[in-house]
């Protein structure tokens, strides 16, 4: 945000040629929108649902992996998204009360929210990284995990990510559970979380774009609608998150 | 700006049109405008048909002998995956929702332009990169797997350029889904006062069901292809048994899809049917109400059939009966409108124009391909046909018979008011029928071929050669088609340099972008504000009928156009 | 010169039935085909521009007409369905007696083996009049036994059995072939169904029967040589173990596993326990046993299961093969199969790298 370009143009109709009025403007907004809401949930749906067949298939294998997760990261992360629902719920709000200064403030808190999400997933990513769980060639799981490990980083030197993970849930756990299913499970996780993580960031980039434009005040942006358009976005980023983190962390015996 | 605040500017024949407005290559390349797009649109998926059409021409002509004559297996097996590929997912998916729905729909319901301009330039832009990209998968080897991809096939055991065209392909999804956004967006809200939900034009029903379609399985069959894409990379076990996957799990997921696709590729035809069956009788199309739900109860059983392509695979006996069954269920709808389009014939007055001529001919071909359908949807008899020509026949009928025929008459249909020029009338005819009688000898003898025991995607046959016959007739049938899928290309652009000015409405059409627009509409659509009293498909055909009575010599009621 | 053929052959007590019902939908799509043709061109010829027909008092749109042309398709359609459908259970109705051939798809070829140890690549020879039942898997990707004569058809699926039956009623020669794209050769992986009189398969037996297997040895004897072979035997014994259950009567009979699932045993259940024996364990052990998968072929967990099945007694499905041999037990003249010399070539030739597919073309 250097320079301002030169679109942003205060003066400008806020309504764009195609429509007749602002009212139009914003009901198509909102249309599309859950048009697009729409096509979000069929994307994670197919992989929830692909998900829901395997822990079905295995269930018992699904249990010991999910061990290697760490339910109170997972737990901070939900405490995280759940607070930035609320924040982003509270810029709609003070929008519509077109109290600008406390929108603005409420957006910023909702990406620290984001940037705070993404930062506690960056531990566990780099855990899993440590722990050759990421599915790539170097995958390795039970017994051969640990040799792996301990060859790597000597057994009592561990890498900061695991560091940070056993401070709070204590040292990972002696696993157990088909190995030769482990790379399913972890796999679905990646796919599923990184999927979500890609939403946060482009949360985050909204939410800034958003700022900047409200900023510079554009006429595009004065009223509440692109406001609450991207918070309706973030909520259900938010939504499946919270799907997520039940069906990953909290596997029940 | 708003509403009332664009002023008629000039005056009539000086106005710019979207054409002309214009001119510099930018101006394309960066421009919202709906028309233009369209019209982008139209080039690029003619390059897409034709390259299609090429890699059709190889495998006739390599079936010919039961042993080839030009291919490795491996070379053909390429073939006829690009040209599976392009033709579906570069051709016929796009084909007439990109074009004539983008070009049309904000004329037909008096809007200025679509929802999201911005949008539907960038929808333009992503199936552009997608296309890119799989044509560049298949210089750099290409790829084997059929335009299904099934795994594990294409997950483990092929190394061609699978992950590339896959990632086209997921491309060419979102290119799909912002279009589906746009149109949802735009029919909901962007409607001229009065023109309520029942006065809408066929065509626009028909790309409202299809957008839903587009919104509700697009996303997940991308989804689906990411996923191989990282078993390919990965090695994942999704989708492989190796790895504790599933096989299976991906024929679910892709044909949740695909089988709605073929209604996104139909659909849209089905619309302009609506507009030629009923412009051409003179008639209001019979049933209008009816037309309308059965392309929303197509679009909606058809979530539910997908199991009818996997009789077969292993699912459960009791789940392919259901499958079965609702595949019989969801013929009902495709019934009920040809019957509505027959009976719009009834008492009108029937103008023989090219676009009509097609219109027959999609009924026609359109049925027989629809009914063959009901051989594979029955599960008793697809166990014998499942993965022969038979399938092969039935989905050209429909989609090459159907779709693509309906779509040809439609480009001839609208070629006037995109274009402002008029092409030859005799040269339209001539191919229409070439393409009927090309493409009737081209598919039927495939039918038997599958009854035969033809296995689909072989490219060898030496253990059958009482085979070859009927694949010679069909070569044959395929270079008249060509011929005739030729022609149009040659004739509609000469008339674009040369061909005569075309009168604002030729067909005397009724419509708001025939009555409404200038003969090529400005970029802004309208210069007046629309505001819609009459029903759709006003036409009398009694009055027609009159202009023929003694004291009229010349064929008056189709104004202007040479034929 | 030329042939126009319309049908393939009759070769099965299916393809009868199934032809009953290509036809009937055959008229089903003639009629309604005649109905629009004829409804459009006729309506087409009198309604044309400046015809004298009369236009007066047209109606856009009736219920009553609309009824009458959904309805009765939708009639139609259904009787078609319940016609197609209960042919299609009766098809796919497994028989209780009837020659056991295992079909292993690889790419690009049919390798197949008879109960009594006769293994065939891109032949199958059998009997007419006699039911015979295929159990398939594949090796790597899907592929697709298709028998147009016998108008039969199914997947061969990477990891699971699937089961494919006909009875042919004709002897000759038959294709066999491939009917989903497998890759390269997915045209050549093509072979033939040899069906014979009894007699002939007798001769057949006798002379050339054998030349498939060197070794002569049963699927349930080579199963049992690859038992103790790969060391199974030193945990299942003939009884429940610390170690081990016993798989002696393990086939038909319901297992309890740790996590609460049942499930009764049978082909898929048993391949599993050998290929992936984690997914489920028995109650009362723990992930002892070792994983086979990578370690043996589909081939040799079929012998495997074959011998499992021979020790099953009565529970086993086929009780014929319970003995291990004379599945085909109703031809004269044949006396089973010889026991080899050579045991350790005969596992060999079970592998897949043994069976060159150029021999038995056509
Ligand atoms: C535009 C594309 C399109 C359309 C519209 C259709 C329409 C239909 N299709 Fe088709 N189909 C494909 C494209 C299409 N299909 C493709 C591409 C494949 C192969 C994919 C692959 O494997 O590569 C395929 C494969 C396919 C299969 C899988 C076969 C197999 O692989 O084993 C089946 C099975 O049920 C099927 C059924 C149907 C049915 C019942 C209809 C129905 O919607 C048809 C309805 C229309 C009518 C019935 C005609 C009009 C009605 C009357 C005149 C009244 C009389 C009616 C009755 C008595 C009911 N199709
Ligand atoms: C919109 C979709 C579409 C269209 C328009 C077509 C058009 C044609 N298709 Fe296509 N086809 C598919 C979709 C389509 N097809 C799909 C999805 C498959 C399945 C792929 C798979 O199995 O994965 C398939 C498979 C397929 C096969 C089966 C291959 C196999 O299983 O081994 C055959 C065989 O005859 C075939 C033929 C044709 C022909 C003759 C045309 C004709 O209509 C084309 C007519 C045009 C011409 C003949 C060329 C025009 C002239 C030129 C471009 C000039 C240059 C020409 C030459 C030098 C020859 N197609
Ligand atoms: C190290 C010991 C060991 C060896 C060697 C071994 N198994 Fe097992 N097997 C077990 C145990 C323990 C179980 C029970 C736990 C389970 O259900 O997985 C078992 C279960 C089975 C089962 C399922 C039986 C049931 O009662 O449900 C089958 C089938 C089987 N084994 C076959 C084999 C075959 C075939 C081999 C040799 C190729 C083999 N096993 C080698 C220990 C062994
Ligand atoms: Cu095996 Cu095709
Ligand atoms: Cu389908």
């Amino acid at each position: 945000m250097a320079h301002a370009p030169a679109h942003v143009d205060p003066n400008a109709d806020p309504v764009y040629f195609q429509y007749e009025d602002i009212d139009q403007q914003q009901e198509t907004y909102i249309v599309g929108m859950w048009a697009f809401l729409v096509t979000e949930v069929m994307f994670f749906g197919a992989l929830f649902l692909t998900y829901a067949l395997y822990r079905w298939k295995y269930q018992g294998d699904f249990y010991h992996f999910h061990e290697q997760l760490s339910w109170k990261l997972g737990g901070i992360n939900t405490t995280i998204l759940l607070l930035s629902s609320l924040t982003a719920a509270l810029a709609v709000h003070f929008a519509q009360k077109k109290k600008t200064k406390w929108q603005v403030g409420m957006l910023v808190l909702t990406i620290l929210c984001a940037f705070g999400f993404l930062g506690v997933k960056t531990v566990e990513y780099g855990a899993k990284f440590e722990h050759h769980l990421f599915p790539n060639k170097s995958f390795v799981y039970g017994e051969a995990a640990h040799e792996a490990f301990e060859k790597e980083f000597g057994s009592h030197k561990p890498g900061t990510f695991t560091q940070i993970v056993e401070k709070l849930d204590g040292p990972e756990k002696h696993q157990e559970g088909n190995p030769a299913r482990a790379r399913l499970f972890f796999s679905m996780y990646f796919a599923m979380t990184g999927l979500h993580g890609v939403h946060v960031v482009v949360g985050i980039i909204l939410f800034t774009a958003l700022i900047y434009l409200i900023v510079r005040k554009a006429p595009t942006i004065t009223d509440y609608i692109p406001t609450e358009m991207v918070c309706l976005y973030w909520h259900f980023v938010d939504l499946v998150w919270i799907f997520l983190y039940p069906l990953y962390y909290l596997i029940p015996k | 700006m708003s509403a009332t605040a664009i002023p008629a500017t000039q005056h009539h024949g000086e106005k710019k049109t979207y054409l002309t407005a214009d001119h510099t290559i930018k101006s394309w390349l960066l421009t919202t405008d709906h028309k233009r797009i369209a019209v982008l649109y139209l080039i690029s998926i003619s390059i897409f048909f034709f390259a299609g059409s090429l890699a059709a021409g190889l495998i006739r002509y390599e079936l010919t002998s039961p042993r080839g004559h030009l291919l490795s297996s491996e070379a053909y097996n390429k073939t006829f995956s690009a040209h599976g590929i392009i033709m579906i997912f570069f051709f016929l998916i796009p084909s007439i929702p990109a074009t004539l729905g983008n070009f049309l729909i904000p004329l037909m319901i008096g809007a200025r332009d679509l929802a999201f301009p911005r949008l539907n330039l960038l929808s333009w832009y992503l199936y552009s990169i997608a296309g890119v990209i799989a044509l560049l998968a298949m210089a750099m080897g290409g790829v084997d797997a059929g335009w299904t991809f099934y795994t594990p096939l294409s997950s483990l055991y092929s190394n061609t350029q699978i992950t590339l065209t896959l990632l086209a392909a997921f491309i060419a999804g979102f290119s799909s889904i912002t279009t589906g956004v746009n149109f949802i967006a735009t029919i909901h809200k962007m409607r001229a006062p009065g023109m309520t939900w029942f006065k809408l034009p066929l065509f626009v029903w028909a790309h409202y069901a299809t957008s839903i379609i587009i919104i509700l399985g697009t996303p997940v069959v991308a989804i689906t292809l990411v996923l191989v894409i990282f078993e390919r990379a990965f090695q994942i076990g999704i989708f492989s048994p190796e790895l504790g996957g599933d096989p299976v799990l991906f024929q679910h997921l892709f044909w949740f899809y695909s089988h709605p696709a073929v209604y996104i590729m139909v659909l849209p035809g089905m619309g302009v049917i609506s507009e030629l069956i009923s412009c051409f009788s003179r008639r209001p199309v019979f049933g209008y109400q009816f037309v309308a739900y059965s392309s929303m109860a197509i679009a909606l059983l058809g979530f539910f059939v997908w199991g009818h392509h996997m009789f077969l695979s292993s699912q459960s006996t009791l789940l392919g009966v259901v499958f079965s069954f609702l595949s019989f269920v969801l013929a009902i709808p495709s019934a009920v409108k040809i019957f509505n389009w027959a009976t719009t014939m009834y008492k009108g007055s029937i103008h023989f124009r090219t676009p009509m001529i097609y219109a027959l001919a999609f009924m026609g071909l359109f049925v027989i391909g629809g009914l063959t359908g009901l051989y594979l949807a029955a599960i008793g008899t697809d166990v014998h046909l499942t993965g022969t020509y038979f399938i092969v026949a039935h989905f050209h009928y429909v989609m090459v018979g159907g779709a693509v025929t309906a779509f040809l008459g439609g480009v001839h249909f609208w070629w006037p008011k995109m274009f402002g020029r008029m092409y030859n009338e005799f040269l339209g005819k001539m191919s229409a029928i070439i393409i009927f009688v090309g493409f009737n000898l081209t598919f039927f003898p495939q039918f038997i071929l599958g009854y035969l025991g033809m296995p689909r995607r072989y490219h060898l046959y030496y253990f059958a050669p009482e085979w070859q016959i009927y694949h010679v007739l069909s070569t044959a049938g395929s270079t008249v088609l060509g011929v005739g899928f030729l022609l149009p290309a040659f004739y509609l652009t000469y008339s674009l340099f040369k061909g005569p000015k075309a009168p604002k409405n030729p067909w005397g059409a009724k419509g708001l972008e025939w009555e409404e627009t200038d003969p090529v509409p400005i970029t802004e659509n309208f210069d007046h504000k629309i505001v819609v009293t009459k029903p759709a498909y006003d036409y009398d055909a009694e009055e027609d009928s009159k202009l023929y009575e003694p004291e009229h010599k010349e064929e008056p009621a189709l104004t202007g156009g040479k034929h | 010169m030329f042939q126009f053929p319309v049908m393939p052959p009759q070769a099965s007590e299916w393809a009868f039935h199934y032809d009953l019902l290509f036809w009937g939908t055959s008229a089903l799509a003639v009629f309604f085909t005649l109905v629009v043709g004829i409804l459009v061109t006729v309506l087409a010829i009198k309604y044309r521009a400046g015809s004298k027909a009369d236009r007066r008092n047209p109606i856009d749109h009736s219920n009553l007409l609309e009824m009458s042309w959904s309805l009765p398709p939708l009639v139609l359609a259904i009787g078609m369905f319940f016609w197609s459908a209960t042919d299609f259970i009766q098809y796919r109705k497994m028989p209780e007696k009837a020659s056991e051939i295992f079909v292993i798809g690889k790419q690009w070829m049919w390798h197949l083996q008879h109960m009594n140890g006769i293994r065939e690549n891109n032949e199958l020879h059998c009997v007419v009049g006699q039911p015979v039942k295929m159990t398939m898997i594949s090796q790597d990707v899907i592929h697709a036994m298709y028998l147009p004569d016998f108008r039969a058809q199914f997947h061969v699926v990477p990891g699971r059995y699937t089961e494919l039956t006909f009875t042919p009623t004709m002897t000759g020669k038959f294709r066999m072939l491939c009917a989903m794209h497998c890759g390269t050769q997915h045209s050549e992986m093509v072979g033939q169904v040899i069906v014979m009189s009894p007699k002939d398969y007798a001769d057949w037996l006798a002379k050339d029967g054998n030349r498939f297997t060197p070794t002569a040895l049963s699927m349930a004897d080579a199963g049992k040589r690859l038992f103790t072979e790969k060391g199974c035997g030193n945990c299942h014994g003939g009884v429940d173990t610390e170690r081990a259950p016993t798989l002696v009567g393990l086939f038909g009979k319901q297992r309890d596993f740790d996590n609460g699932e049942k499930v009764v045993a049978d082909n898929e259940y048993v391949r599993e326990s050998i290929v992936n024996p984690w997914r489920l364990i028995n109650k009362g052990y723990t992930n002892t046993m070792p994983a086979y998968k990578g370690q043996i072929t589909e081939e040799q967990v079929l012998d495997l299961m074959a011998y499992i099945k021979s020790i099953s007694g009565s529970a086993a499905n086929a009780p014929a093969e319970a003995a291990g041999r004379k599945p085909e037990g109703s031809i004269p003249g044949f006396a089973g199969p010889q026991n080899s010399t050579d045991a350790a070539n005969r596992v060999e030739s079970a592998g897949a790298a043994q069976f060159k597919q150029s021999e038995n073309r056509p």
